[in-house]
């Protein structure tokens, strides 16, 4: 069973809907036990990031997502809560990644939001994709390159597009909403044998 | 590199797909879930969804309608149509839609626009601005292009995005339904003001008249409704046409 966390942080219904069509049943749950036991963890997310930690705070998600030992996939907010702090309200976050979330600066249109593809591709997160590949991305605030960077996309700056540490796996765009190539990430995460 | 997005939009009306000029004369274009599957499979970058009968009787009809759509398609989608309050866009995004468009109700109260992007975030907050040309100024037009402002188009678009737009779907009524292209003079000014995202809006007629708006204006996508459900431009093609220029697109 696939654990998505819900702590009223935006949109969780499509990724349920993504998983779904690819054969997994998975619940949406901000169940402590749930999510400790279930095979594999989504940790989505989208909004500000001090007031998603508040929420994580108020559940004791703070203290369990750290010490999943299950494969555990952060999206958009969901990854930058899994660094160290971000510039956005301030806010220290989790700190699986060792990497810090910055605000793009504003020499380009900001958000970042659209269509981009990623270079630099480490790990089993990519099997069968390509650096031609596009994913979908729409955030104000980036985490840095950093040892834990699985790879890297190119906008204003290049920032990781992706993070990787141990069972922990994160993604900065939607592979929910990003189409065949999304779709084929998510089952190479749903596949991962641990 | 970030591509750019072809949207095409798709006017809803009990449930329909329907296509018309200043809303007279409807013509029905289709289921709307299979027309959105059409064009995911052609290549569309991004759905959007107007809903252009927003009565209280209506907007159960379009709830429902959003999450068969989310069951269906694999990338975003914004819904639009008299939303005024927080739960409509609760109902919206707990039924599958990624961002909401507001127009009508932004202007009323822009004080909405705010509420709802720290609420929600300024990702699924896009501002539909209708505007049109009178002598050296833009005017921003409400209730579907019926009503003028006093706000000038420069002013409101500055306004948006200090209270949190994520983006903005600009529509110029002086080319909408033209056919004769994009009105780049107006994107190009409203680029030079906002830093966020602008996505280009009335006048598509021809694959040149893309082209043309990604290389002389910063819109970052283009939308159109009818020439792509009535088949005159194929997405795919529409997109390769675009590759070969050398413009950035997803395929």
């Amino acid at each position: 069973m696939i654990a998505i966390i819900d702590y009223d942080a935006g949109n969780v219904k499509s990724v349920q809907n993504a998983l779904k069509k690819l054969g997994f049943e998975a619940v949406i749950t901000s169940d402590i036990e749930t999510i400790k036991n279930a095979e594999k963890v989504i940790f989505p997310g989208v909004g500000e990031a001090s007031s998603a930690m508040k929420k994580l705070k108020e559940r004791g998600l703070d203290i369990v997502i750290p010490n999943l030992k299950q494969p555990v996939l952060g999206i958009c907010l969901g990854m930058q809560l899994m660094c160290n702090a971000s510039e956005e309200g301030n806010t220290k976050a989790l700190g699986i990644f060792d990497c810090e979330v910055k605000l793009f600066p504003n020499s380009d249109i900001v958000p970042h939001m659209g269509w981009n593809n990623v270079s630099e591709m480490k790990g089993k997160l990519f099997e069968n994709i390509s650096d031609t590949d596009n994913f979908y991305f729409v955030h104000s605030y980036y985490a840095e390159i950093c040892e834990n960077t699985s790879s890297v996309c190119d906008y204003i700056t290049p920032f990781s597009a992706t993070l990787q540490k141990d069972n922990f796996y994160a993604a900065q765009f939607h592979p929910e909403k990003s189409g065949d190539a999304g779709f084929k990430l998510l089952e190479n995460f749903l596949n991962l044998r641990f | 590199m970030l591509k750019k997005r072809i949207i095409p939009c798709l006017d809803i009306k009990d449930g329909r797909t329907v296509k018309g000029v200043n809303f007279v004369g409807l013509i029905d274009a289709g289921n709307p879930v299979e027309l959105a599957k059409r064009y995911v499979e052609e290549g569309a970058d991004e759905l959007v969804f107007l809903d252009i009968t927003a009565t209280h009787e209506n907007r159960k009809t379009l709830v429902q309608l959003v999450e068969k759509i989310a069951e269906e398609i694999n990338i975003p989608f914004t819904v639009g149509g008299g939303i005024s309050e927080i739960s409509d866009v609760d109902n919206l995004l707990k039924a599958g839609a990624d961002k909401i468009s507001i127009n009508s109700s932004a202007v009323k109260n822009p004080d909405l626009i705010k509420t709802f992007a720290d609420k929600f975030g300024s990702q699924c907050v896009v501002v539909a601005i209708d505007s049109k040309q009178f002598g050296d100024e833009d005017y921003v037009f409400v209730n579907g292009g019926r009503i003028k402002t006093d706000y000038k188009t420069h002013d409101w678009a500055k306004k948006v995005e200090n209270l949190g737009a994520g983006e903005i779907l600009l529509t110029s009524m002086d080319f909408d339904g033209t056919k004769q292209g994009f009105d780049v003079r107006l994107l190009n000014e409203i680029s030079q003001i906002v830093n966020i995202p602008i996505i280009a809006s009335g006048g598509a007629g021809k694959m040149e008249d893309f082209t043309e708006v990604f290389n002389e204006t910063k819109a970052t996508g283009a939308l159109a409704a009818s020439i792509f459900h009535f088949g005159e431009i194929n997405i795919n093609y529409l997109k390769q046409v675009l590759k070969q220029q050398n413009i950035a697109i997803r395929f």
